[in-house]
């Protein structure tokens, strides 16, 4: 043991002097490829690790692992396109969405209400063509965590998904979000903040959500709104239909006003973080400079608008920076400047990457030089995780099994580890939502919480033991599992005595890789 | 052992037939061996900041009208859109009316004008502020309800003694004291087919062996509920008293909670909540987004206090939101976010049929930070007032770390 510590504290050091060098591929071996580092590392950057994948990483080395994850676009990944191919959505743009999917569920409700009775078979299965765009897009997100190649792009879409979260029951959201994942987030997860922060900004999904499209200077002409729609949702959860405002042209004796919702979550929750150092007199200043970032047309799918009627020409201060009147579309773009260069949010996103790929309690020495990366390189997200990636605190056995698995985790993990064939991705992803966790419908601007005590509970907990047997046992139609035997032998092998002595009285297959997978050390990654 | 024998014959429970009793169900039934029942508490919250002055409305003040030009509720006997008259100066939503007979009945109190000392108009912090009972304090690590159940130790503590029916459980009952969150209770269990049982055991064993705390204790917890829940078959429940709960989540939760109580296992503290207020657009007036939600809510609560039936002598149902909203209504005929809020009350020791509390009335400098309603009752003191009149724990200060809960700040609920 002793000689192994000090083999692992002169790996840190070289570690250390590989970083200040800035350079980290291209170097021999260095950190130790045991089993267990292997899968801790495969826990983090990956969705857990497959059959044969502990092996392939042992031998090209764990730098050269992660410095390739850190290189999406250079991974050939072919065997997605045939995996996705049956999704005819996931290419689509909100405009073509909107017509051949979202209006069709309008006009059968017009005729509803036309002949004033109960919903017709049409209308319904026009409201089901409706939310399949939301199924598919789950199925998408599940079918990419299982099986894409760049394991590690798909587990920071998922984050900064989460961070820039939009809930697919907001109105027209629900048809925008395809989109918006795919141009607005997945592109940037390694690129720089700034420009993920624009693109999530100006994307008719957020400016949807947190109503910034109507927000509008008090003292300018109006758009003017309908009342909103209850209908049934995917999975039958109840959203509302927001209606679009008539365009200021249209709109006589329209109401005014400005809508802080976006302003505020943007410092809130966006760049800056709560105590970042920001007040009420900031946020209506913030709303006021994004006045005018409109939509185009949202029922149709329309993209991101300025519309100088709407917009508020006045001077505006923010955190104690002039944006000098008449800037117009450029105010925006100015605050985008202010809050991704501000030293609060350098830390904001360091704390929060920390805390997803190394404990719930992030050591505070990694936060900062992470956010010291994030500052030196004006928000370069590549550099930033190559900084948490390659950090001794990141590859420390007290960060291995550390943190627990958000439901979505849980249930990708399960399908890798038995290296199942998916035809129907759909009863994963209602399998997650029955724990608590439905893909793209997290009400809250937050997103979901990143720390244990959101997802360990008694009810949960008994809803990941059901599953596990449901999955071994083959009966989640499209999901099979094609060796039983590979999880318990190699990803239960540091599992405790314990639970692998109960494990080994049972007596068939599934039953056995039912009580790895929904065993304790199994909820943890 | 014969007063549990006794027990379990009167509560109707099959245990002699599955030939195993667990332990904890002993305790629960040397416990109701008592003659006084258990106090117990009904937490809801309507997250998202529902609009209190659409809910509970000052009919009696002209500011209210000035300021709400298209939201506003009129004045009672105005119509069938109007306002249900409580006082004189306050009136119920007229999608509330499933109510009115709790206030006619002195049964329902509201606290007008309450909520934090904090500033924050974020839902998220509001909400934790809320939860924890800490104004301002993030790093809180415990919700005040959960620090309740650690202050008032039960020995004869069941699973079930704190139950949210939600399916991640609530920063007011996260904490060191054992809680459950069950979404649906008649499916609670592995369902493993011929193997359930022995599936059911290795797990359980494996949980019981962990080193791991956190999944130790909760898996623990999981399969003490699963054999409890077993006796109890909720699958058979009838709501009594023509008790008529909506189909939304909401009503069914509530009914999951009156099913809880009836069965006899030890529910002290029940919690489940709600979203849709946060009515930035459109949010309409006697009718649309915000009144749909009411009627849900109203109808919802009269079918659990009607459910309950006499056991409301022993039970408080308790409402709350984060803060409130603006007292004008914004461009898009919503509202943004505020700051006091109104609270209900609801229990046979309530002293119901009042709006308690302080009103500060809408005048612009009579509003809080220029825009929204004042603050003139502090929630942590009808949240303790509660805690020491209603469930009888006298000292409060580990409930409400660095606030002082003093009966004369008490709104004055309870005798």
């Amino acid at each position: 043991m002793r000689r192994i510590r000090t083999r692992d504290a002169f790996c840190w050091g070289v570690l250390a002097s590989m970083l200040t060098a800035g350079a980290v591929a291209g170097f021999a071996k260095t950190i130790p490829v045991d089993d267990r580092t292997v899968t801790h590392v495969l826990n983090r950057i990956a969705f857990g690790p497959r059959p044969g994948d502990i092996e392939r990483v042992k031998a090209i080395g764990i730098e050269r692992y992660i410095d390739e994850q850190l290189r999406p676009e250079r991974i050939p990944d072919g065997g997605m396109n045939a995996r996705l191919a049956a999704l005819q959505t996931i290419g689509m743009s909100s405009r073509e969405l909107a017509e051949k999917f979202e209006r069709p569920a309008i006009e059968a409700r017009k005729e509803k209400k036309a002949s004033g009775d109960a919903p017709t078979p049409d209308e319904k299965a026009m409201q089901q063509k409706a939310n399949s765009v939301v199924v598919e897009l789950s199925e998408q997100k599940m079918l990419r965590a299982i099986y894409s190649e760049r394991q590690l792009q798909e587990v920071l879409t998922d984050f900064w998904f989460n961070h820039f979260n939009v809930d697919a029951r907001k109105g027209a959201d629900r048809f925008m979000l395809t989109e918006y994942e795919r141009e607005a987030i997945r592109p940037h997860v390694l690129g720089k903040f700034r420009d993920l922060l624009e693109a999530t900004a100006k994307s008719p999904a957020m400016l949807f959500y947190l109503d910034n499209w109507m927000s509008a200077d008090p003292n300018g002409p109006h758009a003017e709104m309908r009342p909103p729609r209850v209908v049934r949702g995917p999975f039958g959860r109840p959203m509302v239909m927001a209606q679009p405002p008539r365009m200021p042209a249209q709109g006589k004796n329209a109401p005014k006003g400005l809508n802080e919702n976006y302003g505020r979550e943007l410092m809130e929750l966006h760049t800056l973080g709560v105590d970042g150092g920001y007040a009420q007199r900031d946020v209506t200043e913030v709303a006021r400079a994004f006045t005018g970032w409109t939509i185009q047309n949202p029922r149709q799918g329309g993209g991101f608008k300025f519309e100088p009627r709407l917009h508020d020409m006045g001077q505006k201060v923010v955190l104690g920076h002039v944006i000098k009147a008449g800037g117009g579309e450029h105010d925006g773009e100015e605050v985008l400047d202010i809050l991704a260069k501000h030293p609060s949010t350098a830390h904001f996103i360091a704390t929060k990457l920390v805390r997803r790929f190394v404990s719930d309690t992030p050591p505070p020495a990694l936060v900062d030089r992470a956010a010291d990366r994030f500052r030196a390189t004006d928000g370069d997200l590549r550099e930033v995780m190559r900084t948490v990636l390659t950090s001794p605190e990141f590859l420390a056995p007290e960060a291995f099994r550390a943190k627990v698995k958000t439901p979505f985790e849980f249930v990708v993990s399960s399908v890798r580890a038995l290296g199942a064939e998916v035809t129907d991705a759909v009863p994963l992803v209602r399998a997650t939502q029955q724990m608590g966790m439905p893909l793209y419908q997290c009400q809250p601007p937050t997103g979901y919480k990143d720390t244990a005590d959101a997802w360990v509970n008694t009810g949960a907990l008994v809803g990941r033991m059901n599953f596990a047997v449901q999955i071994t046992g083959g009966k989640l139609p499209g999901v099979v599992p094609t060796t039983l035997d590979w999880v318990n032998e190699t990803a239960a092998a540091d599992f405790s005595d314990a639970t692998r002595s109960t494990i080994a009285k049972a007596t068939t297959p599934p039953q056995i890789a039912a009580l790895t997978l929904g065993a304790p050390e199994f909820q943890r990654r | 052992m014969i007063s549990r024998r006794v027990f379990l014959k009167n509560g109707g429970f099959a245990l002699v037939s599955l030939g195993f009793a667990p332990s904890f169900l002993a305790r629960t039934a040397f416990a109701q061996g008592r003659t006084v029942r258990a106090k117990q508490l009904i937490a809801i919250f309507q997250r998202g900041a529902v609009d209190g002055l659409s809910v509970v409305v000052p009919f009696g003040e002209p500011e209210y009208y000035r300021a709400r030009p298209s939201i506003g509720i009129a004045q009672p006997n105005s119509g069938e859109h109007a306002a249900i008259d409580l006082d004189g100066f306050f009136g119920f939503n007229p999608r509330l009316r499933s109510l009115k007979s709790l206030w006619d009945a002195r049964q329902l109190a509201i606290v007008h004008a309450c909520g934090s000392p904090d500033n924050t108009r974020s839902h998220f912090d509001a909400q934790d502020y809320m939860e924890t009972a800490t104004p301002g304090v993030k790093s809180t690590s415990d919700g005040w309800l959960n620090r309740y159940l650690q202050a008032r130790h039960v020995e004869a503590s069941t699973p079930f003694r704190a139950v949210s029916l939600t399916s991640q459980l609530p920063r007011m009952l996260q904490g060191t004291a054992p809680a459950l969150a069950v979404n649906q209770i008649g499916q609670f269990g592995i369902r493993g087919g011929q193997s359930s049982d022995m599936m059911s055991a290795s797990f359980e064993s494996q949980y019981a062996a962990a080193a791991d705390s956190v999944l130790n204790g909760t898996g623990k917890e999981a399969f003490d509920a699963i054999k409890m829940l077993k006796v109890a078959d909720p699958a058979k429940y009838q709501p009594e008293n023509g008790a008529d709960y909506p189909r939304s989540p909401f009503g069914q939760a509530l009914r999951q909670i009156a099913q809880l109580t009836k069965a006899e296992v030890g529910l002290e503290v029940a919690f489940a909540d709600l979203g849709g207020w946060d009515t930035h657009v459109n949010q309409g007036a006697a009718e649309g987004q915000l009144a749909n939600r009411l009627d849900d809510f109203g109808r919802s609560i009269a079918a659990l206090v009607a459910d309950l039936g006499d056991r409301m002598a022993d039970t408080v149902v308790l409402t709350m939101s984060e803060f409130g909203r603006a007292v004008h209504e914004n461009g898009n005929r919503g509202t943004d976010h505020g700051h006091a809020n109104a609270m209900m009350v609801i229990g046979g020791g309530v002293r119901g049929g009042h709006v308690y509390g302080k009103w500060p009335g809408l005048a612009p400098d009579r509003r809080y930070e220029g825009r929204d309603l004042a603050v003139t009752t502090d929630f942590r003191d009808v949240f303790g007032e509660i805690v020491v009149k209603h469930m009888g724990v006298p000292d409060t200060r580990t409930i409400f770390p660095g606030y002082n809960v003093q009966p004369s700040k008490f709104p004055g609920l309870f005798i």
